[in-house]
């Protein structure tokens, strides 16, 4: 594959690029999808392609193709410094990308257990069982449960002599149970809503969620939520979020304002822009004096680690938020040259086919010192909320809204009635100001969310987010008429 | 460009090398282009060419998918070979009846020569438009301008064998001024049609009106929402509802109400990919060619959109909206309508007594799929209009309402209709006057 990036980037000098990278991708994936006892998709695909993005007359231009060979990568390589020029009829400065980026290096993520080489059948039983036994809890209307594996062989290359080769493995799974009553649908769904929880790592990820396990749990709560009773009416009131909803809180709340593409407007068009504001840096209480936020690609198992982004710059740690105080952004090499930084390391694409944008890795809110326990027994009055069932946030990243799958009260100390329906809205630092307790290290998880979606032509990420339960104060609920 | 004869004659290797009861072979191929624009200079310039082959086999009633980009001809037989090892390796599904036999299909009005040939510099060109008005006006120009060809060829083997080629031409921008935003959007078949000055100049006014804006107390309003704003209830509409499988799960605010009135007799809803005032796409990703499908027909709700599976269930015939296999969400409508009123645009507002212009609406999630609640955020533009006329911007708002329920309350539709990108496919849609919309919570900075 040298050569076919040797001649890209050979090519793209002659033709007049001051700079030049090249990438070279090959994607394989195996998706299982079983539901009410029946197989209903099995499917494995490939990917494959080349992208090639250059600097020409002060300008970005990126061409790629699916066909690799030394004759579609002349044309390729070609039409991107074409269309560099063209974008230099309506440039502003030059793009500046800071120090030059050598790297050499290869990464590969450990693997316990390849998950392609896991037969089929095996996986297919497993789902079918797993699905079943939330089919015989009486009142289960639809069991879905679904499997996912991907791997991603990488190459990139530029003219600053950077080579990095990478193999990223992915594997992920759930299952969602739905209960229908008379005019009203109930969800439940495990580990994690949205069809799956995902990490880096192989086949091990998958057994160690022991799906059969908790199905039935799952299926009687999608039961009861018919039959729950409704989430109070516009209450301000404490709530308590577990794992997975914070992990959520923490990708719409923190994790995209604080992407410094889109505090510098490269985004405003589709994604937003953030209130995250470069004056902000350094000053701003984004939340309260518990309330630690790093960035770090390189947490073993985790579905944002990596161990180069796409820009050939290594995964790195950032701290974000430190005692509340908001501290630093995500970077790309370009971005991170316009306020005098050097890049975190955030770049990534989605695919040969994309550029990289600053993409979340791992974002992740420090542990505390509660037990979860100790945490509702600490908690006079107010609501549990569990499981991510909708998500909304407007276009700065401010007033965000959030609905959970199931939720209980909180009476003097103790889990008391379900709740359905429940959400919660607020602002975001005013909510993160209301932060009194996080749970420890036991209770701490990275949660994969393989869905961010961002940019045009659309990109999905796959990142991750540790989180523990928390505690929040004075929060807004029940918005649903 | 793969091209009908291409696309064909990869399709037979795929089709002779399979020892399969039934194969089908789908091949998705794409060349496009898109130019991205911010703060007023291109930031982002890109292209792309791409050709998805998916195989299908069928083995009795097991069935296997697997897909490639590479189309070299050892990569299709091995494709062939490695959804045929997934189909034997499962169960059966009793519910699978057959793939769909032939029918004829047309290769539709969607595609464009212009379009197709469309270079950078064109791209460029329409951003240096959008990005100087704005500049002459003291704001700043986002947004982005894409033009692409995509090919759609099915072959199975049953007999179908459908190909077309469509073109498409996206634009949209969102130009700021100070702490306004205006926005305006338009997609077309041919790229020629896309009125990049009035659309510049769309965007720069709503930026200008959209000044300080100030706070208004959350509450029931009666609203105007622009054909930005209607795009996004047929959208959810189509996602969540009008496909034959949640309908059929019974998770649908469809299932068990056809026949009934669920919208105001004012509101008829469709999806036609035959139409050419969409974005038309002769036929499904089974090769079965577009029916019109009515969802509400003056408020009564008559029918969902199927696929060979879905429909088969029930003894139907296909109405022409699969997706690609495997597809467990079942089949979606991509090409949506709603019936155009008698008013302009200015007299749903002018009808306002105390209510809010809303250009449109973001980030919108389903809060429950029955009722049809949504919550989401106004955005580029939301107006307090007093007795018929705007007299400010305010902050932008959050809302938690039912679709449905809105559908019941329109009290006037416009006569003008404007053919938008959701995220399903092309959408042609009025403005709507709506007699009480429920805000939430306001954008507080």
């Amino acid at each position: 594959m040298k050569d076919l990036t040797e001649r890209a980037l050979n090519t793209a000098q002659v033709l007049g690029a001051s700079y030049v990278d090249v990438r070279v991708v090959r994607h394989e994936g195996q998706v299982i999808a079983v539901k009410n006892g029946l197989v209903e998709g099995v499917s494995t695909g490939e990917s494959q392609g080349f992208g090639v993005r250059v600097v020409v007359d002060g300008a970005w231009g990126f061409a790629a193709s699916s066909v690799l060979n030394a004759e579609e990568v002349d044309r390729v390589t070609g039409l991107a410094v074409r269309i560099a020029r063209a974008s230099a009829r309506a440039k502003r400065d030059d793009p500046r990308l800071g120090p030059p980026v050598r790297q050499q290096g290869k990464y590969a993520t450990p693997v316990a257990q390849d998950p392609f080489a896991v037969p089929l059948e095996e996986k297919i039983d497993y789902l079918l069982a797993a699905q079943e036994s939330a089919r015989q809890v009486k009142g289960v209307g639809v069991s879905e449960a679904s499997f996912e594996c991907l791997r991603e062989r990488k190459i990139f290359a530029s003219s600053e002599g950077a080579y990095v080769e990478q193999t990223i493995v992915e594997t992920g799974a759930g299952l969602e149970v739905t209960a229908i009553g008379e005019d009203d649908v109930q969800k439940r769904s495990y580990p994690n809503s949205f069809g799956r929880e995902q990490g880096t790592g192989g086949y091990e990820l998958f057994a160690a969620m022991d799906l059969k396990g908790n199905a039935g749990r799952v299926a009687e709560e999608a039961v009861a939520l018919l039959s729950a009773k409704q989430c109070p009416r516009d209450l301000t009131t404490t709530i308590v979020l577990d794992a997975t909803q914070l992990a959520l809180q923490v990708h719409e709340s923190c994790g995209h304002p604080i992407e410094l593409d889109r505090v510098l407007g490269m985004e405003s068009a589709y994604a937003g822009t953030s209130f995250l504001t470069l004056d902000k840096r350094g000053s701003l209480r984004y939340g309260s004096d518990i309330v630690n936020i790093f960035a770090d690609a390189t947490i073993p198992g985790a579905l944002g680690t990596f161990g180069f982004d796409d820009e050939g710059v290594p995964a790195q740690r950032v701290q974000i938020v430190r005692n509340g105080i908001f501290e630093n952004y995500l970077t790309s090499r370009e971005t991170a040259s316009l306020i005098g930084q050097t890049s975190n390391g955030t770049a990534r694409a989605d695919g040969w086919n994309r550029i990289p944008l600053i993409r979340m890795t791992n974002i992740n809110l420090e542990p505390g010192g509660w037990t979860f326990p100790d945490l509702i027994a600490d908690t006079d009055d107010g609501i549990y909320m569990q499981t991510n069932k909708s998500w909304s946030i407007d276009d700065k990243r401010l007033n965000f809204q959030f609905g959970t799958e199931i939720a209980w009260e909180i009476k003097n100390g103790k889990l008391g009635q379900m709740l359905k329906n429940a959400t919660y809205t607020g602002i975001t630092p005013i909510f993160w100001q209301g932060c009194d307790a996080i749970c420890d290290q036991h209770h701490w998880h990275v949660w994969g969310t393989p869905n961010c979606g961002k940019g045009q032509p659309p990109q999905v990420a796959h990142v991750g987010h540790g989180t523990a339960p928390a505690r929040f104060r004075n929060v807004r609920v029940g918005l649903m008429k | 460009m793969i091209g009908r004869e291409k696309a064909k004659e990869i399709a037979q290797r795929a089709l002779e090398h399979s020892q399969a009861d039934q194969t089908e072979v789908l091949l998705m191929g794409e060349d496009s282009g898109l130019t991205r624009f911010s703060n007023s200079y291109i930031h982002q310039n890109v292209a792309e060419s791409n050709a998805d082959l998916h195989v299908r086999v069928v083995f009795g009633k097991k069935i296997g998918v697997a897909t490639t980009n590479d189309l070299s001809q050892g990569s299709i037989r091995r494709t062939v070979d490695e959804a045929s090892r997934i189909a034997r390796l499962q169960p059966e599904n009793p519910d699978f009846v057959s793939l769909p036999g032939p029918k004829p299909a047309s290769e539709g009005k969607g595609y464009s020569p212009a379009t197709a040939e469309a270079t950078p510099e064109d791209r460029a060109e329409v951003a240096l438009l959008v990005c100087r008005r704005a500049l002459q006006a003291g704001a700043s120009a986002a947004g982005a301008f894409s033009t692409g060809t995509y090919e759609l060829a099915v072959h199975n083997s049953l007999g179908v064998e459908a190909y077309a080629a469509t073109t498409v031409a996206d634009f949209s921008s969102v130009v700021t001024a100070d702490d306004g935003s205006g926005y305006s959007a338009q997609v077309a078949v041919d790229w020629r049609e896309i009125a990049t000055e009035s659309l510049a100049e769309e965007a720069v006014e709503g930026a200008l009106r959209g000044r300080n804006a100030t706070g208004l107390e959350p509450g029931e309003y009666e609203v105007v929402l622009s054909h930005y704003a209607v795009v996004d209830i047929l959208d959810n509409l189509g996602y969540e509802g009008l496909g034959a499988t949640p309908y059929q799960e019974d998770r649908s605010f469809m299932s068990g109400k056809l026949g009934q009135r669920l919208a105001g007799e004012n509101v008829s809803l469709w999806d036609d990919g035959q139409d050419p005032t969409g974005l038309p796409l002769p036929f499904d990703y089974e090769g079965v060619p577009k029916q019109k499908v009515m969802f509400f027909n003056q408020g009564t709700a008559e029918g969902v959109a199927y696929d060979s599976y879905t429909a088969h269930k029930v003894g139907r015939q296909s109405t022409g909206h699969a997706l690609p296999a495997p597809n467990p969400g079942g089949p979606l409508p991509l090409n949506m309508f709603m019936q155009a009123g008698d008013s302009s645009l200015d007299d749903l507002v002018r009808s306002l007594r105390h209510g809010l212009l809303v250009t449109r609406f973001w980030y919108t999630r389903t809060v429950h799929p029955i009722t049809m609640h949504f919550t989401g955020m106004t955005r580029d533009g939301t107006f307090l209009v007093e007795n018929g006329q705007i007299v400010r911007p305010v902050r932008n708002l959050r809302f938690t309402q039912s679709y449905l329920e809105a559908l019941r309350n329109v009290e006037a539709i416009s006569k003008e209709t404007k053919l938008l990108r959701d995220q399903l496919g092309g959408c042609r849609v009025p403005a709507i006057k709506v007699k009480s919309w429920n805000f939430t919570g306001v954008s507080e900075l």
